[in-house]
């Protein structure tokens, strides 16, 4: 991503956003699953009143927290650069936008913070069974977060539930639960918090396996190794499932996006699925033609039956979708393009006649905006309308693609991975699989780049997008120096990398101090 | 219940939360001001660790509400987020980089192999503590003062200067909130501490920097609030809402509406009184009288920029690009939504007050912190 940016202030705004999202979800997901596999820890230990659960606990306790403490420090920036680096943004969706990220504090973030006191702290001041709920409370309400802003990005990449008020000038939510409970939004939750879960049930594991082959607190390993692999198990198999919908709800609804991870450039009916293949990202100008790609590996009809259940059906590829296919009827983007600049234009002479208080002109112009008509074949396409050439419509082919590729194999490479940790701990043998245990080790940070990977598809893939069709990054963009966004960027870059190597070191300190002997008190 | 109410109605209830939740911060900061105290209390690692731990379990609530509160600010009135985050970038972006810097310090301060050393972490809570106080102080000043910004006719905002925030700065006025919230942080904390540690040396000092803190707090509130009252305002004219100067406009809000005015002075009367009983009766619970003081105090601040007809986010480049809670909020459905929401709220604050009584049950000492075993 590096690569292209240029000095221009939407270039540095966007890598900005990245910088310091990817920073966030370096340690978020981790949250989401270790708060869970603590819980289910605690949950044994009062169970059982076995002290060496209470031990194993507190280890994994331990590392949470130093955790969760760079993942606040990397969270607040997010929610304040929507105001700073994207305003025109926060205008023109806020009504709609703002509404999940308030719900996020007053719901969850506060039920998070004030029981992560009472789980860290309370152990000699609250009974177990309150500090059972609060370790259960910090977990959900971890989630909780997770769900309202996943709500919000859901949303960007299809937006409901809203209508557009050319009085303000903006977009106005019409209906709440549309927002909440739109396909989008259920299914990114839960292939996301998932993907937490898988994640943590890795590091859990990975770790352990450091213990098991250091020959060190070995029954607390093993006890670990288990509860993180039942649990990594299940929620890798459901990653798979929800990815496999999320990838559907695509194919409908962001078509651009679904052609540039699965590297479609012609459209077909009975499209074949690329397993493996070599992308290009340099279209042939001169012919206006987007080249195929060169080197691949073909399921014949699969990406068909993926996308529609339909081994028949039509996946349109990026020319069809940039050129316009008439035989599908899909427009030309030049065509949306001009579609979008009349409403746009619209919009203008209705602002101007109020300014001129030429009330009769005003109210013809206004009543377009709830035309029918005038919605489907001109509104519709708003935000093309910021837009000049078609070829702006597709994304980095070779990022989305090559990072979806690496999610999906990486998400059936961690199936198989649980499958096999339950099956040697059944056996009873899992300790002398020295080659197995180091392996294990090596795959701590593969969940890390699926995840990262993840996020690529969902927001490189939707470029030149802020809100799926209606608001470009171009036209989202606070107006500030590029210098200004700069200085920031390298701000970011120097003071996030400083902490996250002091988190690092300090994680692996802990780990090899193992934990504490103490015993149960 | 809320789709009956006008827009109105409901922009005045949401900007009653908005200055709720400011109140609240502004209580909470109490840990900011606590952070620039740790060297003149704790004369011993020990004691600085007694007093870092204190603080330690509180931070977080004081993390969450400034997060809560900008989040509420965004849904509830969009164009002033978009508005003076866009446009005062550079004040904003220095209160979130001192926030960042104090998210990690507490739980890395004392772990082995931190990297940075103790002392590093420790001056990150004195930066945050000292400037993130001062700065929200000075940001919230510009409520009465006003900027430089416009606001066309798509609501699009720019800002017209080009320091982009830092210009606040340079305003007497704002930067007299700024320094009143940062020696009343501090007072709060001084009450905290007497209220939480129980260690006598500790305590000693906080009871001495009080009769420093304490005045000085007094003196810059004071010279706040008697240039706010004979300063000009930024009404605007119920009809054709068009924004003009007046004269007089913020003692004019006082007198036009009585409930203001008594939230403010009750607020002040408790504040002061707080500090009163723990200076002349050595009394523990001064933090709560002044804590609740804080917060109507607060209130009251907002209630006179934002209501009777105030705007209370003024731009001073292009009058009528001011906001006002009647142009810059969110939709009728949106607020209504929202409201149904903030009926959370009184939850929240319940289970919080719960959870900081459990563990506050013992007052915090060296003794305590031995058998702990999660220590910052
Ligand atoms: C451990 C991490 C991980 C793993 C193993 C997988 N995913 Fe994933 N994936 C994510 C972590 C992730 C994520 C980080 O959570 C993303 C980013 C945005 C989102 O909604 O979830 C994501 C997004 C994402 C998207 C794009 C969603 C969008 O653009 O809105 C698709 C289509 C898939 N995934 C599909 C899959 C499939 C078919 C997988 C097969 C096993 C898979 N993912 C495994
Ligand atoms: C924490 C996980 C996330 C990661 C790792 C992530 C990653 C990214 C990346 C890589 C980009 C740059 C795309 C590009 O410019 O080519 C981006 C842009 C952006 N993302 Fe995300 N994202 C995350 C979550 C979210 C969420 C939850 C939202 C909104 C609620 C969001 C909103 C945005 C916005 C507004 C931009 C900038 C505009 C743009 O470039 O299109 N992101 N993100
Ligand atoms: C780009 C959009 C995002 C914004 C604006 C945002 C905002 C924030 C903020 C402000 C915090 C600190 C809260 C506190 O005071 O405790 C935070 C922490 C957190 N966020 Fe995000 N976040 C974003 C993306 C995400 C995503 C995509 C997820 C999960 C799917 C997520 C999950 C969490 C969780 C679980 C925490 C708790 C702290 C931690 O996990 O380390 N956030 N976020």
């Amino acid at each position: 991503m590096l690569a292209n940016i240029d000095l221009s202030l939407v270039n540095w705004s966007r890598a900005q956003f990245a910088l310091t999202a990817m920073y966030h979800w370096l340690f978020v997901p981790l949250t989401l699953g270790l708060s869970f596999i603590v819980a289910f820890m605690e949950t044994i230990y009062v169970r059982t009143g076995n002290p060496e659960w209470k031990r194993i606990t507190k280890f994994w306790m331990t590392l949470f927290g130093i955790n969760f403490a760079i993942g606040v420090a990397t969270g607040i920036i997010l929610e304040f650069e929507f105001g700073t680096n994207w305003s025109n943004y926060s205008w023109f969706v806020g009504d709609i936008f703002g509404a999940p990220l308030a719900i996020e504090g007053i719901m969850a973030f506060f039920m998070e913070s004030t029981f992560i006191a009472v789980m860290f702290f309370g152990w000699n001041k609250v009974s177990p069974k309150f500090h059972l709920t609060s370790t259960w409370l910090v977990a959900i309400g971890a989630n909780l977060s997770a769900l309202w802003i996943l709500v919000a990005n859901a949303w960007m990449q299809n937006p409901v539930g809203m209508h557009f008020n050319p009085d303000t000038a903006r977009n106005e939510m019409v209906n709440f639960w549309e927002v909440l409970f739109s396909p989008f939004a259920v299914d990114k939750f839960l292939h996301t918090i998932t993907s937490g879960f898988t994640l943590a049930a890795i590091f859990v594991i990975g770790i352990s396996a450091w213990f098991l082959l250091k020959k060190r607190s070995t029954l607390f390993a093993r006890r670990s190794m288990l509860v993180a692999a039942v649990f990594g198990l299940l929620a890798s198999i459901f990653t798979a499932f929800t990815g496999d919908s999320s990838a559907r709800l695509i194919a409908q609804k962001q078509p651009m996006k679904f052609a540039a991870f699965e590297g479609l450039y012609t459209g077909s009916h009975g499209a074949p699925l690329m397993a493996f293949g070599v992308v290009s990202n340099q279209p042939d100008t001169s012919k206006n033609y987007l080249p195929d790609i060169k080197v691949k590996l073909e399921v014949p009809n699969l990406l068909s039956y993926l996308a529609y259940l339909d081994p028949k059906a039509f996946v349109p590829g990026i020319n069809d979708l940039v050129y316009g296919n008439a035989d599908h009827s899909l427009l030309p983007a030049s065509e949306k393009i001009e579609r979008g600049k009349v409403a746009r234009n619209v919009l203008k002479a209705y602002k101007e006649a109020k300014e001129k208080g030429d009330e009769a002109v005003a109210q013809t112009l206004r009543a377009q905006f709830d035309d029918a008509k005038f919605k489907s074949e001109y509104f519709q396409y708003f935000g093309y309308g910021f837009l000049n050439d078609p070829k702006s419509l597709i994304p980095n082919v070779p990022m989305s693609f090559y990072s979806f590729h690496i999610m999906v194999f990486l998400g059936f490479y961690f199936i198989l991975l649980f499958g096999l940790v339950l099956y040697f701990l059944y056996k009873g043998n899992i300790e002398q699989k020295r080659k197995f245990l180091w392996l294990a080790v090596l795959t701590l940070p593969l969940p890390y780049i699926a995840g990262q990977a993840g996020w690529i598809v969902a927001e490189v893939g939707r470029q030149p997008w802020v809100i799926q069709d209606y608001l470009p990054a171009v036209a989202a963009v606070s107006q500030i120096d590029a210098s200004a966004v700069q200085i920031t960027f390298w701000l970011f870059t120097a003071v996030f990398t400083a902490l996250a190597i002091a988190e690092v070191s300090i994680m692996t300190k802990q780990i090899k101090i193992g934990p504490k002997e103490e015993g149960g008190n | 219940m809320f789709e009956t109410l006008s827009h109105l109605a409901l922009q005045q209830y949401w900007w009653v939360i908005i200055s709720l939740l400011g109140g609240i911060l502004v209580f909470l900061m109490f840990v900011q001001g606590g952070q620039t105290l740790i060297y003149s209390l704790g004369k011993t690692e020990d004691e600085r660790t007694v007093i870092i731990n204190s603080l330690g379990r509180k931070w977080e609530f004081t993390f969450t509400t400034l997060v809560t509160f900008g989040g509420a600010f965004f849904a509830s009135f969009p164009l002033f987020y978009s508005t003076s985050f866009g446009g005062a970038y550079w004040v904003w972006m220095l209160i979130l980089f001192c926030f960042i810097i104090q998210a990690i310090a507490y739980e890395y301060r004392s772990k082995p192999n931190n990297v940075f050393g103790h002392k590093t972490y420790e001056a990150f809570l004195l930066i945050n503590g000292a400037l993130g106080s001062i700065l929200i102080g000075t940001a919230v000043g510009t409520f009465f003062t006003g900027s430089q910004f416009s606001v066309n006719e798509m609501n699009q905002s720019r800002w017209e200067t080009p320091y982009h925030g830092l210009e606040a700065a340079l305003n007497l006025q704002n930067l007299a909130l700024g320094l009143t919230v940062f020696f009343l942080a501090r007072t709060l904390a001084l009450l905290y501490f007497i209220n939480n540690i129980k260690d006598t040396p500790i305590v000693e000092r906080a009871r001495k920097q009080l009769w420093y803190n304490a005045p000085v707090f007094v003196i810059f509130f004071l010279s706040f609030v008697v240039a706010l009252l004979v300063s000009k305002g930024f009404a605007y004219d119920v009809i054709n809402k068009k924004v003009f100067m007046e004269d007089f406009k913020y003692l004019h809000n006082m007198i036009n509406s009585p409930l203001t005015t008594a939230i403010f002075l009750v607020g002040v009367l408790l504040v002061l009184y707080g500090i009163f009983i723990t200076l002349f009766k050595s009394s523990k619970a001064g933090i709560w009288a002044s804590g609740i003081g804080t917060i109507l105090t607060v209130m009251g601040i907002f209630f006179l920029s934002g209501f009777k007809n105030t705007a209370f986010y003024p731009s001073t480049f292009d009058l009528q690009s001011s906001l006002t809670i009647e142009n810059s909020s969110s939709s009728h459905y949106t607020l209504t939504a929202m409201s149904y929401v903030s009926l959370l709220v009184p939850f929240v604050l319940a289970y919080i007050f719960y959870a900081w009584k459990a563990i506050n049950k013992k007052q915090i000492s060296s003794e305590e912190l031995k058998n702990e075993s999660h220590k910052y």
